[in-house]
């Protein structure tokens, strides 16, 4: 296929015919020729083609599927942590790279990925390239990256490292450059199948005409190799991450849902005799594959950071004892520090016998004679910067300058004193790629970052990866703290590529996972999360049947909305306002236990919620008491019906839903059994009866059963007593029952557990009463021993 | 001199606590030339879960144990014999102060005794701009590195005052400086920031310290204490060399060496989650008694 002349495809949408490369910069799309690169040919054509409408409603398509997901990226240095969730930063046009460029790529970075894995096998080794005089010693003792609780452990699997991301750039001269090695943690993997998806959405012809290398087969090999490594099959893997307040928490829960992996935090952890154990709600159950996306440093606060919070006290003796594969190996962080790319190109020949087939950016490290007078010499060309700092260049632009800012005499001065803790970096001009910008293309520079893994044979490297975009022409403005976006690239091959799938192409022989790995942290958050939920459907319920006899009675309805208040205080709700503070409490409470449990959330279910929490607080500032309220509430109720629905009709009946329903069935029996101590008890006003039944949702069957007005019997009847009525004391209380009976060591051979001893009682009591002997005092008893519940619960499972 | 010695620490925590890892480093060293250790026997009641040992990164015995949960009140009783050699008098062949730079960077080695170790900022040391022009003013004329360190533990000795109750155990470094004041712990991690920015590579010692009593007045027991003092690399010819900065002495036969690391938080005797109980009280006692030769 030939290149079309640009200027020529002028009719379309998106200004293709206006797009030009930034003078001396080398552009993806465009040749210096100007010509459109024959692998850009069917999107510029496809781009070409679209109406300035059709384009924004393909490309609206990706923004839909984003939101509606939840992808989020939090931005640090925010006051307020908890909403600094930050929309995806996303571009659409993906970058483009043909197969035969991919594949030299590809070899490139296995070789740099073993040159690595060498360099760290002597630095927590003998320390050969130290001692040989390769590596200056200073660089690796002063390293606080360098953990010498480490120095000396073998990793179990026999290597160091088994996942790695590299950032690229390419140099005006079409070749590409390592800019920083990701060796600690890295992240992106996650957002790349994000984005992947997000762009297939908007280029949805395109993307199945193209033939784009899948990235799943990818995913699918790494987590068979991570499983493969346990030698007790019975042992779990699993993802250990910083929490919800990290920066990619939001990738950690997508990774592990999309790999069926346990998502830990340090808390969840503990060590016995040498093993790591995840507390499960069954108990401790060993891990022998640790996936961390958490610093090295944080892992021990016994052995590494004393100030750690969000570590495991014992991580390292694990690791000593040999019973757990991490990955990767901690300490992998000084792989990243910034000098060392000044002596890796040497180390190559000496570590693999082989020249470097892809330089990285040319680097000095300044406590070198012959360094500081080739800075000296071109300092307009060079970027100085802290030698153990991590990370690009372009990400740094606090502690680095540009070395031709200063003075020459004020240069070599600080060469000199200081050149031991200085590096220099050529400053890169980076490619360009076309982003869309107001419905117009333009060209920023970009980076992109490619993901190898480990599995048996060795490395494998994603066919594909995470685009940095910068904001500004400027090269420096690429990383998304400083508000790039990020863009899918898409590696195209000239034949049909195959389809592949996470399922495994060979059977295994069906293995089930036994029920009991739940984390007694992620079961603690559904439990709550059900009873906020719930909380918060029973005081739209009780508000809106307030403002709807505020609405219709007027003040003559005075005596029986008083007579409410005992159940308004139950809650903490002042009901005067139409959306209180308290109900908008509940749902962020609602919201913080879902994002703690979000590998095991559909994603569905939590933009309902998320949807809700939106509506209520605009609602919050909006609605007036009476009819506007109780019209306002009702829609709430609607969409609280709806997370019901998404959660009891989709979610798999494991433990988590277990917790998750005991929660909302204590919450609702709870919010009865109060509604009914106070309007059924006789001394309650005029139509406190009715509004019960309203309160209990059931006015109609109330009318089919009894066919008479309410009395306080046939009340307690339908809603204290009845098995069969959903919202019925004695329905929730036999729920609980039912699904505590279910839980790990509930019921050992008749055996109950005291929590399953209660709640059989409590169930006795129930099915044994009747209307006339269920009297108000009778009903808060039966209130607080359900309290209690909660109390058995959270001791038995989550201690 | 040879010593028996014993060590004995005792909690309270008031309360019972949930189960804890914890790691010590109670057990006197070997080192050669200068002190040999045998027969050293912990003992912890109530007994631990686990219990095992490693040495760290830089050679010190640790011994590592896990608590039941429940505990109140937890004891530690260490026992040793050692045997401390007399230093000889020997002529100062330490590196002049400039030349320390060059002669470091001729060592290629990081193994736990390489001084590359002891030269940057440590997570107990921070670089402190009030402490380096303390040891510039201290150490200016000095003839040679040993020189330098004595002028400097010298000069921070007469500045500081010994005060058991002005700093905890996690006071900065800066603050002590700048309050004039502290223990062992705080003297020694000053004069280690000290000597660093000077150049000096210098490593945290932790210990015991012998106490004499005041001439014709009986040996009080458990009067000897848990120590710490300060080790500095003073060349590639004279090595290392220990420099006690709260008695104002090079270290000889009354300190007894349980081992090395960058600061405190390398060498701390005890380690772990009963750090995290802060109602905890504390006490410890050391005995070192000398032995017939």
């Amino acid at each position: 296929m030939t290149g079309e002349r640009a200027g020529q495809i002028t009719a379309g949408g998106a200004g293709l015919g206006a797009y030009r490369p930034l003078p001396g910069v080398a552009d993806e799309m465009l040749g210096a020729d100007g010509q459109i690169r024959p692998i850009w040919s069917r999107m510029a054509a496809h781009l070409g083609g679209l109406a300035p409408a059709d384009l924004a409603i393909q490309m609206a398509r990706a923004d839909r599927y984003l939101r509606d997901s939840g992808v989020f990226y939090r931005q640090y240095g925010s006051a307020q942590a908890a909403t600094a969730d930050r929309a995806w930063p996303f571009s659409h046009i993906p970058v483009l790279l043909d197969e035969d460029d991919w594949s030299q790529i590809a070899s490139a970075l296995i070789q740099r990925a073993d040159l690595l894995e060498s360099v760290m096998a002597d630095l927590y080794g003998p320390n050969h390239l130290v001692s040989s005089g390769r590596l200056p010693a200073g660089l690796v003792a002063g390293n606080p990256a360098w953990l010498r609780p480490m120095v000396g452990i073998r990793p179990r699997s026999g290597h160091y490292l088994h996942f790695l991301a590299f950032e690229l750039g390419r140099g005006p001269d079409g070749k590409w450059w390592v800019l920083a090695d990701r060796v600690q943690a890295p992240s992106g993997a996650g957002y790349a199948l994000e984005n992947r998806v997000a762009t297939a959405r908007a280029f949805s012809d395109l993307y199945a005409q193209e033939n784009v290398q899948r990235l799943a087969g990818f995913f699918r090999d790494f987590r068979d190799a991570l499983l493969n490594r346990r030698q007790d099959r019975d042992s779990r893997v699993a993802i250990l991450t910083p929490g919800p307040l990290n920066e990619t928490y939001y990738e950690h829960a997508y990774i592990a849902r999309y790999l069926g992996f346990t998502l830990v935090q340090g808390e969840d952890l503990d060590v016995r005799d040498g093993q790591l154990m995840v507390r499960t709600v069954a108990g401790l159950r060993p891990i022998e594959v640790l996936w961390r996306r958490l610093d090295a440093e944080y892992a021990d606060p016994l052995e590494l950071d004393p100030a750690s919070r969000i570590g495991t006290p014992g991580m390292v003796a694990a690791l000593r004892a040999g019973g757990l594969t991490m990955v990767n190996s901690l300490g992998s962080g000084i792989l990243e520090t910034r000098a060392l790319m000044a002596f890796l190109p040497k180390l190559a020949p000496h570590l693999l016998g082989e020249k470097l087939a892809m330089p990285n950016v040319a680097t000095w490290w300044c406590g070198d004679a012959a360094a500081r007078s080739a800075v000296l010499s071109a300092p307009d060309r060079m970027i100085l910067g802290d030698a153990l700092a991590t990370g690009m260049p372009a990400d740094q632009r606090g502690d680095a300058t540009r070395a031709g800012d200063l003075e020459t005499a004020d240069l070599a001065r600080r060469l000199q004193s200081d050149g031991t803790g200085l590096v220099a970096q050529e400053a890169v001009t980076l490619s360009t790629t076309p982003t869309l910008l107001q419905g117009r293309l333009a060209p920023r520079p970009m980076t992109i970052r490619v993901f190898l893994s480990r599995n048996g044979s060795g490395w494998t490297v994603m066919p594909g990866g995470f685009a940095r975009i910068g904001a500004t022409p400027d090269p420096a403005a690429i990383a998304m703290q400083h508000g790039g976006s990020a863009a899918d690239v898409w590696v195209v091959s000239p034949r049909p590529v195959a389809p592949v799938s996470m399922v495994t192409g060979t059977p295994t022989p069906l293995r089930r996972r036994s029920a009991s790995g739940l984390p007694a942290r992620a079961a603690d958050n559904l439990f709550w999360l059900g009873r906020y939920v719930e909380r918060s459907e029973g005081i739209v319920r009780l508000l809106r049947a307030y403002h709807t006899r505020l609405a219709e009675a007027g003040p003559a309805s005075a005596p029986l909305l008083a007579a409410m208040k005992p159940l308004f205080d139950q809650v903490g709700v002042d009901p005067k306002t139409g959306v209180p503070k308290a109900l908008l409490e509940n749902l962020s409470a609602a919201i913080g236990s879902a994002g703690r449990v979000r590998d095991r959330f559909s994603p569905d279910a939590w933009s309902a919620l998320d949807d809700i929490d939106r509506s209520a607080r605009r609602m919050s500032s909006r609605v007036t008491p009476g009819d506007d309220a109780a019209r306002a509430l009702s829609a709430l109720l609607r969409k609280l019906a709806g997370i019901s629905g998404l959660v009891h009709e989709n979610m798999y009946r494991f433990v988590g839903w277990r917790f998750l329903t005991i929660g909302r069935l204590h919450e609702r029996a709870m919010g009865i059994s109060a509604a009914l101590a106070v309007l059924a008890d006789p001394e309650a006003p005029e139509g406190a009866l009715d509004l019960a039944i309203e309160i209990g949702d059931s006015v109609l069957t109330h009318r089919r059963r009894f066919s008479v007005t309410a009395s306080r019997d046939t009340v307690i009847d339908l809603l204290a007593l009845d098995p069969l009525n959903p919202r019925a004391l004695r329905h929730q209380v036999d729920g609980l029952r039912d699904q505590i009976d279910m839980l790990p060591a509930a019921n050992d051979h008749g055996a109950l557990s005291p929590l399953a001893r209660e709640v059989l009682l409590l169930h006795a009591d129930l099915a044994t009463a009747d209307p006339t002997t269920l009297t108000s005092a009778e009903l808060w008893s039966h209130r607080s021993r359900i309290g209690a519940l909660s109390e058995l619960l959270t001791r038995a499972y989550f201690p | 001199m040879r010593y028996r010695l014993r060590l004995s620490i005792r909690y309270d925590f008031g309360r019972p606590i949930g189960a804890g890892r914890q790691l010590l480093r109670v057990c006197p060293r070997e080192l050669p030339d200068i002190q040999h250790a045998s027969d050293c026997d912990v003992t912890i009641t109530p007994p631990p879960l686990e219990r095992d040992g490693f040495r760290d990164f830089f050679g010190t015995q640790v011994i590592q144990l896990v608590l039941p949960s429940g505990v109140s009140k937890l004891r530690i009783d260490m026992t040793a014999r050692v045997h401390r050699f007399a230093a000889e008098g020997a002529f100062d062949l330490s590196a002049p102060l400039s030349r320390l730079a060059s002669e470091l960077t001729e060592i290629t080695d990081l193994g736990p005794d390489s001084p590359h170790h002891f030269l940057k900022a440590s997570p107990r040391i921070p670089d402190v701009p009030q402490i380096a022009e303390f040891a510039a003013r201290a150490c200016a004329g000095a003839p040679t590195t040993h020189a330098a360190v004595e002028s400097l533990g010298r000069a921070l000795n007469a500045h500081l005052r010994f005060d058991p109750k002005a700093t905890e155990v996690d006071t900065p470094i800066a603050d002590a400086f700048a309050g004039r004041h502290g223990v062992c712990q705080d003297f020694s991690q000053i004069m280690i920031a000290g000597l660093r920015s000077v150049g000096i590579p210098a490593a945290y010692a932790s210990g015991f310290l012998r106490t004499l009593p005041p001439p014709g007045r009986p040996r009080l027991e458990g009067a000897d204490a848990m120590h710490a003092w300060v080790r500095a690399w003073t060349g590639i010819e004279a090595g290392w060399t220990e420099y006690d900065p709260t008695n104002a002495c090079f270290v000889g036969t009354d300190h007894v060496t349980i081992g090395y690391g960058r600061d405190y938080s390398d060498a701390a005797p005890v380690t772990g989650a009963m750090r995290l109980h802060g109602a905890q009280t504390g006490a410890h006692s050391v005995d070192l008694v000398e032995e017939p030769g």
